[in-house]
């Protein structure tokens, strides 16, 4: 671990902190300047004796594609949703399961934990494991109606992780995912 | 105006306390850990984030929506991980049902213990080769 300068290491910690009073001020509910001071001094003695490793590489956040993303991501969450409500309720029990392995293509420590959230958080699809040295992702996947089923699903997580490049990825995540893309859609 | 807000939240209430509900019935009726935990953790977030709006639109006051919104936010940072967690010990215990599973890319992990057959499900049909332990 290599040792960085204070500033630089300050600088770092600067979202985390305003994260803390963020959720320090709603938890009161109400607005006021001892609540702001208070949130500080706790976010404050958090991060002193709670030190966390900064998140590498500069993230930016591209308002429409984030709302693309967003809306998306609200309509799979509501269908899928339907989906596994219908397996629990549906007579005859379960049908087919899978275990899948999607080959991602993001390289950043932060966009593929947004890709792993984002595809645990949609119904029918669990995350058992992701490889980061070979950006592979192992899937559960619920209902498995055929291997066409399967294959729809696995290129569903592509399409989030692109939105999801789109929405917060620094410059060369995305040219990097454009060229890949192209190769492998001639 | 009151009415249609009422309706509004009654609504995402409803709605919500039902697909917790098929979480429960979820937990019950599938067969193995990995399928409980989609059943116990989806359509509950969606359930739960329901919940939560209904009841922003009822109670009003800004205070309450605030705390409602954090609830929201750390379900949703959560529910993930440990659903991540509990799943992978169950994988690599086998408390898998295999002969459900349509494609299985993952064929152990690489942690796959040869000697023991770990914690199989009871109603899992017996495997080819379980003469007993090897």
């Amino acid at each position: 671990m290599t040792v960085e300068p204070a500033a630089t290491r300050l600088r770092h910690q600067v979202p985390l902190m305003l994260w803390l009073v963020v959720v320090w001020m709603l938890l009161w509910g109400t607005w006021s300047w001892a609540n702001l001071l208070s949130g500080l001094v706790v976010a404050f003695v958090l991060l002193v004796l709670l030190p966390l490793p900064h998140v590498v590489g500069g993230t930016r956040v591209r308002p429409l594609p984030l709302l693309v993303f967003l809306g998306h991501f609200l309509a799979d969450l509501v269908v899928s949703g339907a989906e596994v409500a219908w397996e629990a309720l549906r007579p005859g029990g379960l049908r087919n399961t899978a275990i899948v392995q999607v080959q991602l293509r993001v390289d950043s420590d932060l966009l593929l934990t947004m890709v792993a959230e984002a595809t645990s958080l949609v119904p029918g699809s669990l995350v058992l494991d992701l490889d980061r040295e070979g950006r592979v992702m192992t899937l559960h996947v619920l209902p498995a109606r055929d291997l066409a089923d399967v294959e729809r699903k696995r290129s569903h997580v592509l399409v989030v992780e692109q939105r999801l490049v789109r929405a917060f990825g620094s410059a060369e995540d995305l040219a990097a995912l454009e060229r890949v893309t192209r190769v492998e859609a001639p | 105006m009151t009415a249609v807000a009422d309706v509004i939240a009654a609504v995402c209430l409803l709605a919500g306390a039902a697909l917790c509900l098929t979480a429960g019935l979820g937990l019950v009726r599938f067969p193995d850990v990995l399928s409980r935990m989609h059943a116990g953790t989806k359509p509950q977030v969606l359930g739960v984030l329901l919940v939560m709006v209904g009841a922003a639109i009822r109670l009003e006051g800004w205070a309450n929506a605030w705390m409602l919104l954090l609830v929201a936010a750390f379900q949703l940072l959560t529910a993930p991980v440990s659903a991540h967690l509990i799943s992978r010990v169950a994988y690599r215990r086998r408390h898998v049902r295999r002969d459900l599973l349509l494609v299985d890319e993952y064929g152990g992990g690489g942690h796959e213990d040869l000697r023991h057959h770990g914690d199989e499900p009871g109603d899992a049909p017996p495997r080819p080769d379980s003469a007993g332990p090897r």
